[in-house]
C-alpha cells in the first residue's frame, strides 16, 4: 500500500521497544510498556500515528519481551491506520543497534531512508522535517537533538553549524553543550553496513564511528520533548503534552465548572460535583471521580474510582484501582493496576504493586509489595 | 457536712500542655466540652451533704472568675477560687487556707487533683472512709503495670485491714503495682498532721542560721512526701482500690484519650451531651436527614458551633470521639475523628482532621489534612497507664504524637500536617511533618 505522500514513497520506521520495562513499575508489571496509556492512547500508538502520518508504510518493532500481548493489540490498531506492523523478537538483548542488524532485510529492502526511534520518547514528532533535512545533508545519518535544562544527565552531542556531528560526550562533568541525542533518527539503507548482529550500543560504537567520518548530522527539535519510561518523567510528560494540545487542538481538552487548567477526559469518564480536576490531569475511560474530589498533575488510568473528598497531586493511578475517601496522594505515588486504598489513608511517593489493599498511611516514600 | 478542695496549680505547672496553656489555663481546657476540672465539680456536686467547693491554685484570680461563676450558676453550689500567693505544694495549700476549708466544721473534704482525670468513685470513697474510724486519709487507688508503677506514688496495701503501710512516691525500683490516684478524702484532723510538718519545717528554717534556708520554701508540704509517707504504716492511712477508668492529663495528647472516656461516661448520665442525629417528624425527616451531618460513635458538638450545611449532597462525618466547642465552624465534606476541635476554629471543605487539636479561632483551609499519632495505653496489658514519653526521641527527633494547634494558627487549604505542634498565632504556607513550628 503506498504512503499517503507519494514524494516520500515508501518508508519504514523501527521502535526499539525492548525490554521489561521496569522504571515504569509497578505499571508496567500488569501491561508491557508499550501499551500503558499516555494521555489516554497507547503510548507506542502516538508513534504509530505520527509515523504514518509521515507516510511510513511499514513499522518494525524491536522487543525482547511480553510480545503476544503486544502483538494482538497493536495489529488491530496497525490495521486501522493502514499501516503494516511486524514484530522482530531478539532472543537475547541486542542494544540500542543489534535490533537494526536483526530487521535489516526489512529496513534495507529499498533505497529510501527509515527511521529508527526509542520507544519512549514523546514530542511534536518532527518526521517529515527530518526526511527533508536529512535528504538536504544527504550524509548517512541524522540524530535529532533536544535542548535541556540538565544536560550532564544525558549524552550531549557537540556538532557545527550545518549540523555537521563532531563528536558525543556522555554525561561531561562540565557544561559542553545543552543538546542532547532526543532518541529519533533517520538513517539511509547504507548505514546497515556498520551494524554486526550482536548487543550493539549505537551510540557507543556506531555514532562515534560515523561523525569521523562526517556522515552525522544533527537536527534541532522545535517544541516540548520528554522520555517518559519512569514515572516522574510519566507525569512531566503528560503536562508538556497537554500544553502541546492547548495550542493545537484545544476542543480536545476538557472545559466546565471546576475543570482548572489542562485537563484531558474520556467521554466515558464521569466526575462528581464540587470537584476541582486540573491543572495537568489525564482521566481515563470509565474512570469514576465522586464528589468533592481534587486531582492534580495525576493520570488516572481506565477504570480506576476515586472517592469522595480525596486530594491527589501528582500521582499515577493503575487500571481499575480504587481510592477511598479522604485519602491524600501526592509525590509521584504510583498505583499498580487493582489496588485498593482504603478510606482516609495517606501515600506520600507510595509505589504499590498490583492487586495490593493499603490500609495503613505511607508517610515517607516506600515500595509496597 | 462535706466539703471538696480542687488543686489546679499555676501556670508554671503544667508545662507539658504547652503550647494549649499559653492561652488557657490548663484546667480550663475543655475535655468533652466541659473545662477539664468541671468534671471534678461534677463528681463532687454528685455528692449528698457537699456543701462546698474550694479551687486552689496561683493563676491571677481574673483568670478563674468567669468559670467560677458559671460553674456556681450552673450547679447551685458554693464554689470560690482561692489564690496561692505562691506554689505551696499539695499540702502547703491546704494548710495555708485550714481555715476556710475548716469553717462549717466539715466532716471530712474530698481534696482531688487538678490534672488527673478519672470517673471518681467518691460516694464509695466517702462509705470507705466513714467505716474506718482511724483514718485521717483515704486514697484512691489503682491497679498499674510493673514497669509503670514506678513513675507514680506506690502503696503497699494490707490486704485485710486496707491500710496503707508503706507509700514510695516514684521510686528507682519496683514496689508496688497500686498506685495514687491523686484524689483523697481526708478527716478535719488531717490538719493537725500539717500543722506539725509545718512548725518542723519553721524549726528547720531558723535554726539554719547561714540563711540558706528560703522562707518561702518553708511553707511548702507536698501531701505525697511529707504527709503520706510518714503516716504509711501507723494505722492511719487506708487506700480504697477502684477499677474505674483513671488517667493522669499531664500532656496535650493526653487530653485526646481523657476526651475519650469521658464522652463514653456521658453514656450513662448525660446522655443528652452527646450528638445525636435528631428525629424529626416524618414529613421533615427527607429534607432534615439531607442537613444533617453524619455522627458516628461518641460526639459532642456545642449548640452554637455551625456543623449543618445546607449543601444537599455534601454532609460531615464526624467521630467517634470528637468534640466540637463553641462557634467553630465544619465546612462540608469534612471528617473528624478522635479530635477536639476548640472555640471559634474553622475548618474548611473536604478536610481531614485526625487525632489531632485544633486550637481556639484557628483556620484550617480546604482538602487539607491535620493528622496526629495518639499514644494510648497499650491495650494487650491489663491495667497499662497512658505513656508520657519525652518530646524527642533518643536521635533527637521528634516522637510521633497528637498534632496540636495552637490558637489562632492559620492553615493553608492542601496542605498536610503530620505529628507536628504549632504554636499561637503561626500562619503556616506549606506541610509540615514531625516538627514543632514556632
Amino acid at each position: 500500500m503506498c504512503g499517503t505522500d507519494s514524494k516520500l514513497g515508501e518508508m519504514r520506521a523501527l521502535i526499539l521497544v525492548g525490554g521489561y520495562g521496569t522504571r515504569l513499575r509497578p505499571l508496567t508489571l500488569s501491561r508491557p510498556k508499550p501499551l500503558v496509556e499516555f494521555a489516554n492512547k497507547p503510548m507506542l500508538l502516538h508513534q504509530m500515528e505520527a509515523l504514518v502520518e509521515a507516510g511510513v508504510t511499514q513499522i518494525v518493532l524491536a522487543v525482547s519481551y511480553r510480545a503476544e500481548q503486544m502483538e494482538q493489540e497493536l495489529s488491530d490498531e496497525a490495521k486501522k491506520l493502514g499501516v503494516s506492523l511486524v514484530f522482530s523478537h531478539e532472543t537475547e538483548p541486542l542494544g540500542t543497534a543489534g535490533p537494526l542488524a536483526l530487521a535489516k532485510d526489512i529496513l534495507g529492502a529499498s533505497d529510501e531512508p527509515f527511521f529508527v526511534l526509542n520507544s519512549d520518547i514523546i514530542c511534536e514528532f518532527p518526521f517529515k522535517d527530518m526526511v527533508a533535512f536529512h535528504r538536504n545533508h544527504g550524509q548517512e545519518g541524522t540524530i535529532v537533538v533536544t535542548k535541556v535544562e540538565e544536560p550532564s544527565k544525558y549524552g550531549v552531542v557537540v556538532y557545527g553549524e550545518q549540523g555537521r556531528i563532531h563528536s558525543f560526550i556522555e554525561k561531561p562533568q562540565e557544561f559542553v553543550s545543552n543538546k542532547i541525542n532526543a532518541g529519533m533518527y533517520i538513517f539511509s539503507p547504507s548505514v546497515l553496513r556498520r551494524i554486526q548482529l550482536r548487543p550493539t550500543s549505537i551510540e557507543k560504537e556506531v555514532f562515534p564511528d560515523m561523525a569521523c567520518e562526517g556522515q552525522l548530522y544533527a537536527m534541532e527539535l522545535q517544541g516540548f520533548w520528554m522520555d517518559v519510561g519512569q514515572p516522574r518523567d510519566f507525569l512531566t510528560g503528560m503536562c508538556l503534552y497537554l500544553a502541546s494540545l492547548r495550542q493545537s487542538s484545544a476542543s480536545a481538552l476538557h472545559f466546565g465548572p471546576g475543570i482548572v487548567g489542562n485537563v484531558l477526559v474520556d467521554p466515558t469518564a464521569k466526575i462528581g460535583q464540587g470537584c476541582r480536576i486540573g491543572p495537568n490531569v489525564t482521566v481515563g475511560p470509565g474512570v469514576v471521580i465522586e464528589d468533592g474530589v481534587c486531582v492534580k498533575r495525576s493520570t488516572l488510568l481506565r477504570g480506576a474510582t476515586v472517592r469522595s473528598h480525596s486530594w491527589l497531586d501528582g500521582c499515577i493511578i493503575g487500571w481499575r484501582s480504587v481510592v477511598g475517601q479522604w485519602v491524600r496522594m501526592e509525590n509521584t505515588t504510583v498505583l499498580g493496576e487493582d489496588v485498593i486504598v482504603k478510606d482516609e489513608i495517606y501515600i506520600n511517593g507510595g509505589q504499590v504493586l498490583p492487586h495490593k489493599s493499603i490500609a495503613a498511611s505511607v508517610p515517607e516514600p516506600q515500595i509496597i509489595m | 457536712m462535706l466539703k471538696a478542695v480542687i488543686l489546679i496549680g499555676g501556670p508554671l505547672k503544667g508545662t507539658r500542655f504547652r503550647p494549649l496553656s499559653l492561652d488557657i489555663p490548663k484546667p480550663l481546657f475543655p475535655v468533652a466540652g466541659l473545662p477539664m476540672i468541671q468534671h471534678h465539680i461534677e463528681a463532687c456536686v454528685n455528692v449528698p451533704n457537699l456543701k462546698e467547693i474550694l479551687i486552689l491554685g496561683y493563676y491571677p484570680t481574673s483568670e478563674l472568675t468567669q468559670f467560677v461563676a458559671d460553674m456556681v450558676q450552673e450547679y447551685k453550689v458554693n464554689i470560690r477560687y482561692l489564690q496561692e500567693f505562691t506554689a505551696l505544694g499539695t499540702a502547703g495549700g491546704l494548710y495555708h487556707f485550714r481555715d476556710q476549708i475548716r469553717s462549717g466544721n466539715p466532716e471530712a473534704f474530698f481534696v482531688l487533683n487538678g490534672d488527673v482525670c478519672a470517673d471518681f468513685p467518691l460516694v464509695e470513697m466517702l462509705r470507705f472512709h466513714q467505716e474506718k474510724k482511724a483514718s485521717l486519709v483515704t486514697i484512691m487507688a489503682t491497679e498499674a503495670t510493673r514497669q509503670q508503677s514506678v513513675h507514680y506514688g506506690c502503696i503497699v496495701q494490707d490486704r485485710d485491714t486496707s491500710e496503707v503501710t508503706h507509700y514510695v512516691e516514684k521510686p528507682s525500683t519496683f514496689v508496688s503495682t497500686l498506685i495514687n490516684c491523686g484524689v483523697y478524702i481526708c478527716s478535719i484532723e488531717i490538719f493537725q498532721t500539717f500543722a506539725a510538718v509545718f512548725n518542723t519545717r519553721q524549726q528547720e528554717y531558723y535554726n539554719d542560721a547561714s540563711g540558706n534556708g528560703n522562707r518561702k520554701e518553708a511553707a511548702v508540704i507536698y501531701l505525697e512526701i511529707d504527709v503520706l509517707m510518714p503516716l504509711a504504716g501507723t494505722g492511719r492511712v487506708f487506700a480504697l482500690q477502684t477499677s474505674n477508668w483513671w488517667s493522669q492529663l499531664k500532656t496535650a495528647g493526653s487530653a485526646i484519650y481523657a476526651n475519650r472516656h469521658y464522652l463514653e461516661l456521658y453514656h450513662s448520665r448525660h446522655m443528652d451531651r452527646l450528638a445525636q442525629e435528631d428525629f424529626v417528624g416524618e414529613k421533615e425527616k427527607e429534607k432534615e436527614k439531607e442537613k444533617r451531618c453524619n455522627i458516628i460513635g461518641d460526639v459532642y458538638i456545642h449548640p452554637t458551633a455551625t456543623v449543618h450545611t445546607t449543601a444537599t449532597v455534601r454532609l460531615q462525618y464526624l467521630g467517634p470521639n470528637v468534640s466540637i466547642e463553641a462557634g467553630a465552624v465544619i465546612g462540608p465534606g469534612v471528617r473528624i475523628r478522635e479530635s477536639i476541635v476548640l472555640s471559634g476554629a474553622t475548618i474548611l471543605d473536604h478536610s481531614l482532621v485526625l487525632h489531632s487539636i485544633v486550637g481556639r479561632g484557628s483556620h484550617v483551609g480546604q482538602w487539607t489534612r491535620v493528622e496526629g499519632t495518639p499514644c494510648d495505653p497499650n491495650p494487650n496489658k491489663p491495667f497499662a497507664k497512658m505513656d508520657n514519653p519525652p518530646l524527642f526521641n533518643s536521635d533527637g527527633r521528634l516522637n510521633p504524637s497528637i498534632t496540636i494547634l495552637g490558637c489562632s494558627v492559620k492553615v493553608p487549604s492542601e496542605v498536610i500536617l503530620l505529628n507536628s505542634i504549632v504554636l499561637p498565632y503561626k500562619e503556616l504556607t506549606r506541610s509540615f511533618k514531625n516538627e514543632i513550628i514556632l
